[in-house]
């Protein structure tokens, strides 16, 4: 089946079988920070946007992409770095596995939430699995970004 | 503040910025796109002979390159254990076996140009099974008649008790002083029974690995391990061929938790290119990944205590039956630790006495998880001691202060090693004082249907195992002064390639980006056994320790002439060596140049190794407060205290991380966390949505403080950190819930049905 969609910013024309997973494919286009963590849409690893919004690329048929844009993580590089860098700053982003996919859930969070409180903050993460840190450092991370942001806003 | 520049501060780790923008570091992610997609075919049956298996259809699939049965594998046993050689673990191992023992078992390998290719073949190999009856019930395992192992070809390579006729993995008897006398003379003798469940790592990369032939003809493998030069010998068994044929590399980890010290896979894409030529890849799911991997032990202890009416601890009785399930990878060696890591925190006690069995079953084969066999124990022990304080209407931190392990004390459960550093007691008082344990113990009533309480334990684990690991590191100066470190250890996302360099810049007076890590690649990093027993800060640290010294030696000795001195007069600030009598100096930079050049050149460059006779354990204590549901059950953390006597923290950050993570995997243990099995032997937790790690929301307030003491045998004075952090919540969580609602929960997982029935029984 022919389709054509944006990855990252990029026009893509192709033809592709009508089962090929989101995942597969954007892994296939180097967008390699895309990773597979289970296959029952448990753990969050795989989780990209697709019109801006943070979806599961497992189980989305790259068809359902069919004439939209899709952002990795790889369209990202800057604000990863800004938010990676409160991770880092608490050893919280260990062995990384997870990392791609729950910066890319915590960045929509940014967009989507204004001033989110911790219960907001572990209800709206609550898909993204993580079994190296607890979480804990994850928190702290999140909150010190946000609050970094909110400063930078206010200075604006 | 610390008084070292790089060693105690919170250093960010050196992979961190690759790792938070999603760069290509992974196994999967460093994979040629041509590699055959390899597979396998797996046994629905936990115990049977393969009769016929027919292979023809399969084969005629358009793309598939091999299908490989037991009839084409080479016929010596090996064991997939990471463990240094000679291995405790069994050699009972095929790559594919005749007998299936497990419900997913390997039955044969396909290889393939397409996953779809490879799908579609594997539905198609008819296999004839002679179906036997499976050994389900680790109890009855020993000396049962049917027999997981009868093969003639098994071995076991150490004196571990194994004896494949009788079902048993490994046996022994350790004891000191006059148990009987002790109970004869114990005011009271405290006796019970408790059960700890098997547990999946599940870590978020699942197992994979890949393989080509290199330019030299050898087998190169890429491969997501904790065990590198481990997996060399483990593919040399499998596969026999000589180790020199074959190189393994790991690249970044996507976590490890003991999974990944038993090599589960990497013979089968291994197997494909050595017979094929061709690139193979395999990647596990996560289905393969909890249904055919290498869970924690499931275990059963007896434990009996004898004690004086003042709490007085006199004799230590434990039994443990391990579950090995259908192959003894680290069977031998994880049992001990349920006692040796736990019966020495009551050293004050005149005698005990350690038996154990690890039988095999058909069930999936266990493995190494996080705290090895010492979670097991820990549960059971630190549950005894709150039984026996309410028994003797003793407050538990009062038991445990009048028994506990001190400085300077010689642990003889724990091999008679000594207790050179231990802060357990600083550990105990700090945590109470955080909990507010005296105005909180035992409950209180909510008055909402809910009681709060709290409850602790205590745990030690090891820095390594003694006489035994070994860590080395290669270091050298290359031009412009900056250092290359060599490392065979596996860091698998816990940050040892930055600490290792914390405590090398340290050494070498410089700063931590003056230093340069690669690791692991078998034809160039200096051995080491691998990264487990928490050996890595304690071992491979002193190795940087030991070669930077051995690298300074070599550059003032290099500076001889240059400086007209010997090396006594010298003195290396990280920038020059300086003769001290007349302030004459080089820079390191000149003498890096000048060791690369004409007749000046020397490769200064050193390597050296380390290995411990003792292994001095870390110490800890945790606190957890509940609230149990009088209705329902139900139970809810409210939050944990912990602290932690790990010696010097090389690194407070990724102390702190490794203490919250091994936090949150004990509370799964101990509240949700559980592999079931259907009736004939089949994993029925084999997916994340039935098997149910913690998520971010199940989460609540953990506090962690650090205690440290000063190990003097350790690196900075430093001990491990890794696998203890796992050990307090099963027991302080059941403990809690008991002083909660007087409901004594002896079998992990602690769940609300079973403190439901708990109550309605009362």
């Amino acid at each position: 089946m022919d389709i054509k969609l944006w990855i990252n910013g990029k026009l893509i024309k192709d033809s592709v079988e009508p089962d090929t997973p989101m995942l597969e494919y954007l892994r296939s286009k180097g967008c390699y920070s895309v990773k597979r963590g289970c296959e029952t849409s448990n753990c969050g690893l795989c989780t990209v946007w697709l019109e801006g919004k943070p979806i599961l690329s497992c189980t989305l048929p790259l068809m359902r992409a069919d004439g939209k844009h899709i952002t990795t993580l790889e369209g990202l590089q800057s604000e990863a770095e800004e938010f990676g860098a409160f991770l880092a700053d608490e050893g919280a982003e260990q062995c990384g596995f997870c990392n791609s996919g729950f910066i890319m859930n915590v960045l929509a969070m940014k967009r989507e939430l204004k001033n989110p409180t911790e219960e907001e903050i572990k209800e709206y993460l609550a898909g993204n699995l993580c079994r190296c840190t607890g979480y804990v450092g994850q928190l702290r991370a999140i909150k010190n970004y946000l609050k970094s942001v909110k400063g930078e806003a206010g200075n604006e | 503040m610390s008084e070292y520049k790089n060693v105690n501060r919170p250093v960010r780790k050196k992979d961190a910025m690759a790792l938070v923008t999603g760069k290509p570091v992974y196994t999967d992610d460093l994979a040629p796109a041509d590699c055959l997609t390899v597979k396998l075919l797996r046994s629905p049956h936990a115990h049977a002979l393969i009769e016929d298996i027919d292979i023809s259809a399969a084969m005629k699939v358009p793309g598939i390159e091999a299908v490989f049965t037991y009839k084409d594998v080479p016929n010596e046993r090996f064991s997939i254990a990471g463990q240094t050689y000679p291995e405790a673990s069994p050699y009972d191992r095929l790559i594919l076996d005749k007998r299936v023992r497990f419900v997913d078992d390997a039955v044969a390998i396909v290889a393939g140009e397409s996953e779809k290719a490879v799908d579609r073949a594997l539905k198609l190999i008819k296999v004839k099974y002679n179906v036997l009856e499976p050994l389900l019930d680790f109890r009855r395992a020993k000396d049962n008649e049917i027999l997981v192992h009868p093969e003639d070809n098994w071995r076991s390579l150490c004196p571990v008790g194994a004896d494949n006729k009788r079902n048993l993995c490994a046996s022994e008897t350790s004891e000191h002083g006059d148990l009987e006398k002790a109970f004869a003379e114990s005011d009271v003798v405290f006796e019970n029974t408790y059960h700890t469940q098997a547990n999946q790592q599940a870590m978020m990369e699942t197992f994979r690995a890949y393989s080509y032939m290199d330019t030299y003809g050898r087998l190169n493998v890429v491969t997501s391990t904790q065990i590198p030069f481990h997996v060399r010998r483990i593919l040399s068994n499998a596969l026999c061929i000589p180790k020199s044929k074959i190189r393994v590399i790991k690249p970044r980890i996507g976590g490890g938790f003991g999974a990944k010290q038993t090599a589960v896979m990497e013979m089968y894409p291994a197997f494909v290119t050595y017979k094929t030529g061709k690139k193979a890849k395999m990647i596990y799911t996560r289905q393969e990944s909890q249904t055919a991997s290498s869970p924690r032990h499931e275990m059963e202890i007896k434990l009996k205590i004898g004690a004086m009416r003042d709490g007085t601890i006199k004799a230590i009785d434990m039994y443990t039956l391990s579950n090995s399930g259908a192959f003894g990878e680290h069977g031998p060696t994880t049992v001990g630790l349920s006692g040796h890591k736990s019966i020495p925190l009551y050293n004050r006690a005149e005698a005990y006495r350690f038996v154990y069995d690890v039988v095999y079953t058909n069930y999936m084969a266990a493995g190494a998880y996080r705290g090895y066999g010492a979670p097991q124990g820990m549960f059971a022990m630190e549950s005894a001691i709150d039984e026996l304080a309410h028994m003797l209407n003793i407050d538990p931190i009062k038991i445990r202060e009048k028994n506990m392990v001190r400085e300077g004390d010689t642990m003889y459960a724990y091999y008679g090693e000594p207790a050179n550093s231990c802060a357990l007691d600083r550990c105990l008082e700090r945590a109470r004082e955080l909990m507010d344990w005296d105005s909180k113990y035992p409950s209180k009533d909510m008055g909402n249907g809910k009681i709060r309480a709290v409850g602790m334990a205590m745990a030690m684990q090891g820095s390594c195992i003694s006489s035994l690991d070994t860590g080395s590191v290669t270091l050298r100066v290359n031009d412009d002064g900056f250092y290359t470190l060599l490392i065979g250890a596996s860091d698998m996302g816990t940050g040892c390639d930055t600490i290792l360099a914390q405590m090398a810049a340290d050494c070498l007076c410089c700063d931590v980006d003056d230093i340069i890590v690669h690791g692991v690649d078998t034809d160039s990093s200096p051995y080491d056994s691998g990264s487990y027993a928490s050996s890595t800060t304690y071992i491979t640290g002193m190795a940087v320790v030991k070669t930077c010294e051995t690298l300074i030696a070599k550059l003032k000795h290099y500076a001889k002439p240059f400086l007209e001195c010997g090396e006594e007069d010298m003195e290396f600030n990280g920038r020059e060596i300086i003769n001290t009598k007349n302030n004459k100096k080089i820079s390191l930079k000149d003498i890096a140049y000048s060791s690369q050049n004409n007749n000046d050149a020397e490769a200064l460059c050193a390597t050296e190794s380390h290995s411990s006779p003792i292994s001095p354990p870390p110490f800890m204590v945790g606190m957890a407060e509940v609230e149990v549901d009088k209705e329902t059950g139900k139970t809810e953390l409210i939050n944990y205290k912990a602290v932690v006597d790990c010696g010097t923290v090389i690194n407070p950050n990724l102390a702190r991380i490794q203490t919250e993570g091994g936090l949150v995997q004990g509370i799964g243990m101990a509240l949700y966390e559980d592999v079931v099995y259907n009736e004939k032997g089949g994993t029925l937790s084999n997916s994340l949505m039935q098997y149910k790690i913690p998520t971010r929301q199940d989460i609540c307030d953990i506090q962690v403080e650090f205690e440290p003491s000063y190990e003097p045998t350790g690196p900075f004075g430093a001990k491990s950190i890794g696998e203890i952090v796992i050990n307090t919540p099963p027991p302080a969580i059941a403990n809690a819930v008991y002083n909660a609602v007087g409901v004594r929960i002896r079998e992990l997982p602690i769940t609300p049905e079973k403190i439901y029935n708990g109550m309605k029984k009362k």
